[in-house]
């Protein structure tokens, strides 16, 4: 294949990674931006989004279509819920401390992690897409004739991740509208700002933490139901997306939404493209290499704001 | 009596600062915390709001232990408060500010154009980020977020800090037109011209002990007793 083709084909594993990345990074710097939480246990939430996908649809039968998006549905809910209950049963009791929360979150990851190894075992799953059908992309050339289109052999992509970019900016979108135009944002950002000066305006702080946390958790749980048709469900799967996501919020700068979405898109994007061209490795040498020099000389993120 | 503290103690963690502190503020009275830096007025309102847990002791409004309630029950039951240092919630506009302010009680679209009324500079400035205000603009929206509430009880801890004298009679004379209303105001101010401009009476605190509580009459009969509690 030359150039042109392919890298438009690296593009869109690339886009691929990034969208599911940035819901999973969201999550992320949500949590970290209202709750002050480090959750070491993120990676696990996405992991149990997507062992729970399996579940679903292997119980459901019938269209594979039908499993997925009862999935889709309720492996967030599911894994929302039992990250409400690890906020109030466990986070709640050790005062949100910086840094005994991490310890309890990383408590959390073995936990979760052995009790799924337990039940679901250590294979490796499959859910099936929903639909799945090849779309041939075209690219162009300067001929003898001018300028045409053709279909060069091997560039294609699947409906199905076409579909999960654009599920990815949708759920996206629709947190940047709840964090911007609803009640509830506006309790979240007051919340984030001053703790306590929130409870000094009688927001109920704690509620406000167990649906931060489990919506953060959900978006992490969305974003492996998403790509489990892809990349199959296994109890391991959350370590990677756990690291990418921590430097895609380090470089997004901790708490920002839009950095860390354009930070997501930008290490998805390079890593896909890096993959393809050279190998996965450097693609992870070269973020891991973005953070170190970040946070050398952009402490606070590219895109966020210095706090005193 | 409107708000209440009867021996109060409180502190930060394993340390205690507040000893049997008591209190009474009536409707339409400014009592005026008076004491050195250090001596436990930030203190005191921080726990009245329920932002530091209350050793024992017992808060009262309006007859009503808002002691024993979970913190953000506190400012629901009318309690605005007026944080030293303003603390406004950044990122947010000033509209949304207010918004925050309106939510605790419910209170009605009416009770934020009273509050504009009051501080018109703050409707030329609805959707301006509250961190770029000017300082006096922060202590308008910070008096503006609590009066949004609807309080029967004001808690200011030091409104004119930092400001030029017109800032300071604005907030002044919103402090007042409180007072008309029949709020109870609790005021922590530094300055003693204008404790005697505005104030009721007065409350001496000293290392987190109550000392005298006298009227401002009677303060100005006897300076000596300021000299004792804030003098160098
Ligand atoms: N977060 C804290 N942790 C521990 N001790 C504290 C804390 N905040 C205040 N203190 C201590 O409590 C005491 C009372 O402080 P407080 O802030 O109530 O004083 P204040 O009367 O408001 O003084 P100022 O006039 O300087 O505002 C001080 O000795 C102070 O060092
Ligand atoms: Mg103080």
């Amino acid at each position: 294949m030359e150039f042109g083709p392919h890298l438009l084909l690296a593009t869109l594993e690339g886009a691929v990674t990034a969208a599911v990345l940035a819901l999973t990074a969201v999550g992320l710097s949500l949590v970290f931006g209202v709750m002050r939480v480090v959750n070491i246990a993120h990676g696990e939430f996405y992991m149990l989004g997507a062992v729970i996908a399996w579940y679903v649809a292997h119980m459901m039968g019938g269209h594979p279509a039908l499993g997925f998006f009862l999935a889709l549905v309720l492996a967030p809910l599911l894994v929302g819920a039992i990250a409400v209950l690890a906020d109030v049963i466990i986070l709640k009791r050790v005062d949100y401390d910086p840094e005994r929360t991490i310890v309890a979150t990383i408590g959390l990851l073995y936990i979760i992690q052995q009790l799924t190894l337990m039940t679901y075992g250590p294979e490796a799953r499959p859910v099936e897409a929903p639909f799945n059908s090849r779309i041939a992309l075209p690219w162009f050339e300067w001929g003898e004739n001018g300028f045409q289109f053709y279909y060069p052999w091997g560039l294609s992509t699947t409906s199905y991740k076409l579909a999960v970019i654009g599920a990815a900016g949708v759920v996206l979108l629709g947190v940047w509208a709840m964090m911007t135009r609803t009640k509830v944002g506006l309790l979240m950002r007051a919340t984030q700002a001053d703790r306590d000066m929130a409870l000094a305006f009688g927001i109920p702080v704690e509620r406000v933490y167990a649906l931060v946390f489990g919506i953060g958790a959900a978006l992490a749980a969305l974003g492996a139901v998403l790509i489990v048709p892809i990349q199959q469900a296994h109890y391991l799967m959350g370590a990677d997306p756990l690291l990418l996501a921590f430097i895609v919020v380090i470089i997004g700068g901790l708490g920002s939404l839009p950095g860390t979405v354009l930070a997501a898109l930008f290490i998805g994007l390079s890593d896909g493209i890096i993959s393809v061209f050279f190998s996965p490795t450097l693609a992870k040498i070269l973020a891991t290499l973005l953070v170190g020099l970040v946070l050398v000389w952009r402490p606070q993120g590219l895109f966020g704001t210095r706090t005193a | 009596m409107m708000l209440e503290l009867r021996k109060i103690n409180s502190g930060y963690g394993a340390a205690q600062v507040l000893r049997d502190v008591s209190l009474s503020v009536a409707p339409g009275e400014i009592l005026c915390l008076l004491g050195r830096n250090g001596a436990g007025k930030t203190t005191t309102m921080q726990t009245i709001m329920g932002l530091l847990p209350l050793m024992s002791g017992k808060i009262l409004l309006d007859g009503r232990d808002v002691g024993a309630l979970p913190t953000h029950e506190v400012p629901r039951a009318g309690i605005g408060y007026i944080p030293q240092g303003r603390r406004l919630f950044t990122g947010l506009s000033v509209a949304q500010n207010l918004e925050i302010g309106l939510q605790v009680r419910n209170s009605g679209r009416e009770v934020l154009d009273e509050v504009l009324d009051l501080f018109p500079r703050l409707r030329e400035r609805m959707s301006q980020p509250a961190q770029t205000l000017s300082g006096g603009e922060q202590q308008m929206l910070a008096t503006a977020r609590a009066l949004c509430i609807k309080p029967k009880v004001l808690l200011l801890d030091e409104p004119t800090e930092g400001l030029q004298p017109s800032m300071i009679e604005a907030i002044r004379q919103v402090i007042v037109k409180m007072r008309e209303a029949g709020v109870a105001i609790l005021l922590v101010e530094q300055r003693i011209e204008a404790v005697l401009s505005v104030a009721d009476r007065v409350a001496f605190i000293e290392n987190g002990r109550n000392g005298e509580t006298m009227t401002v009459a009677e303060m100005r009969a006897n300076p000596h007793v300021v000299d004792r509690y804030v003098g160098v």
